[in-house]
């Protein structure tokens, strides 16, 4: 018994150092989105592309989209584009995408030279919107149920892995909801 | 032609301490983010250096240069100035990005073991230190208890015979 007791400390050192070990590999980046199963924030956007129409919230009812917010200036955007074009032509889930934090010129450059997977393309330059979703940076990506909820956010571009293990599954889950 | 030496050094030195006492050290905040209003001023500066740059994520809002920390600089300012109190603007920005961007994490169930875990392991450590010595030290009273007198007798037999060689 007395042998067991003095290897208590033993234990507790090995179990709190795996932990900490375990959480290096952690990405501090991940940080959980507090609008999981809330409203979307209300918004009424300019149109980023000239002429176009804006982007409200009111345009993501009803239905299960995607919301991307991308930036011209990001590497990351560049990234998921191809991923976006083939989504939406294949995938049927609509995609709106907010500019965020860029110039206006820059943003619709940068989508007509890369064809654009927006539906509509709202142009957040001051990057409010952003703030009220919770953004950190670009590319990240929400997905919103028919009732207008935030169901989920991925921070990071779209990869093929990404798509097949939590977007697939979780626009398949809602499809079968009910409205 | 030593003195002349000494002088120019002097100089330069003084220069040199003049130059470091009027800059300023270089802050993040910007002259275009600062509040007319001292008042709210202060209490914006206080509240910011309490909120976590999510870019930098070790810095303050206040300390970051990073521009989604300018915009929440801007943004707080503005919630106090629409007469916000303190916890209300604190508890917007709580409302977007959660708990992570307060630097000092509130006392709730989930971070009691933060909070009181180190106090609790140092209880456990003393415990256990007080029991070690406690039971070396009435290991060290039981070695230097007195002899039974038989034992005495051995000891003085074997005493006397050491003393007479």
């Amino acid at each position: 018994m007395q042998r067991l007791l003095s290897l208590i400390p033993v234990l507790i050192f090995a179990a709190v150092s795996t932990a900490l070990g375990l959480s290096l590999s952690n990405d501090p980046r991940k940080l959980p989105s507090m609008l999981i199963d809330k409203p979307t924030p209300i918004f009424a956007l300019a149109s980023l592309e000239e002429g176009g129409s804006g982007l409200s919230s009111d345009d993501l009812k009803g239905r299960i989209v995607l919301l991307n917010v991308f930036a011209s200036w990001c590497a990351g955007c560049r990234i998921e584009h191809p991923m976006l074009m083939a989504l939406a032509e294949n995938s049927g889930i609509p995609i709106y995408g907010v500019s965020w934090k860029d110039e206006r010129a820059s943003g619709a450059r940068w989508l007509k030279a890369n064809r654009s997977p927006y539906v509509r393309v709202g142009d957040d330059q001051s990057g409010r919107l952003g703030i009220d979703l919770g953004v950190t940076g670009v590319p990240e990506t929400f997905v919103i149920d028919r009732t207008g909820r935030i169901r989920y956010r991925h921070a990071g571009p779209i990869t093929d892995d990404v798509w097949q293990e939590t977007f697939a599954p979780l626009l398949a889950e809602l499809r079968t909801e009910r409205p | 032609m030593k003195e002349h030496w000494m002088a120019a050094i002097s100089r330069i030195a003084s220069v040199i301490g003049v130059v470091l006492m009027l800059s300023a050290p270089g802050f993040a905040v910007t002259p275009d983010e600062v509040l007319q209003d001292t008042r709210l001023e202060v209490r914006a500066r206080e509240l910011s250096r309490t909120l976590r740059c999510l870019v930098c994520q070790n810095q303050s809002i206040d300390d970051s240069d990073a521009p989604l920390a300018h915009d929440l600089r801007v943004l707080l300012r503005e919630r106090l100035t629409a007469g916000d109190t303190d916890a209300q603007a604190v508890g917007f920005m709580v409302a977007r990005y959660g708990n992570f961007i307060l630097l000092k994490p509130p006392v709730q169930a989930d971070t009691l073991v933060l909070w009181f875990g180190p106090a609790l392991l140092l209880m456990v450590a003393a415990i256990g230190f007080g029991r070690y010595v406690g039971r070396s030290a009435a290991a060290f009273s039981a070695e230097t208890a007195p002899l039974k007198s038989d034992e005495q007798e051995r000891l003085d037999v074997l005493l006397r015979a050491r003393r007479s060689t």
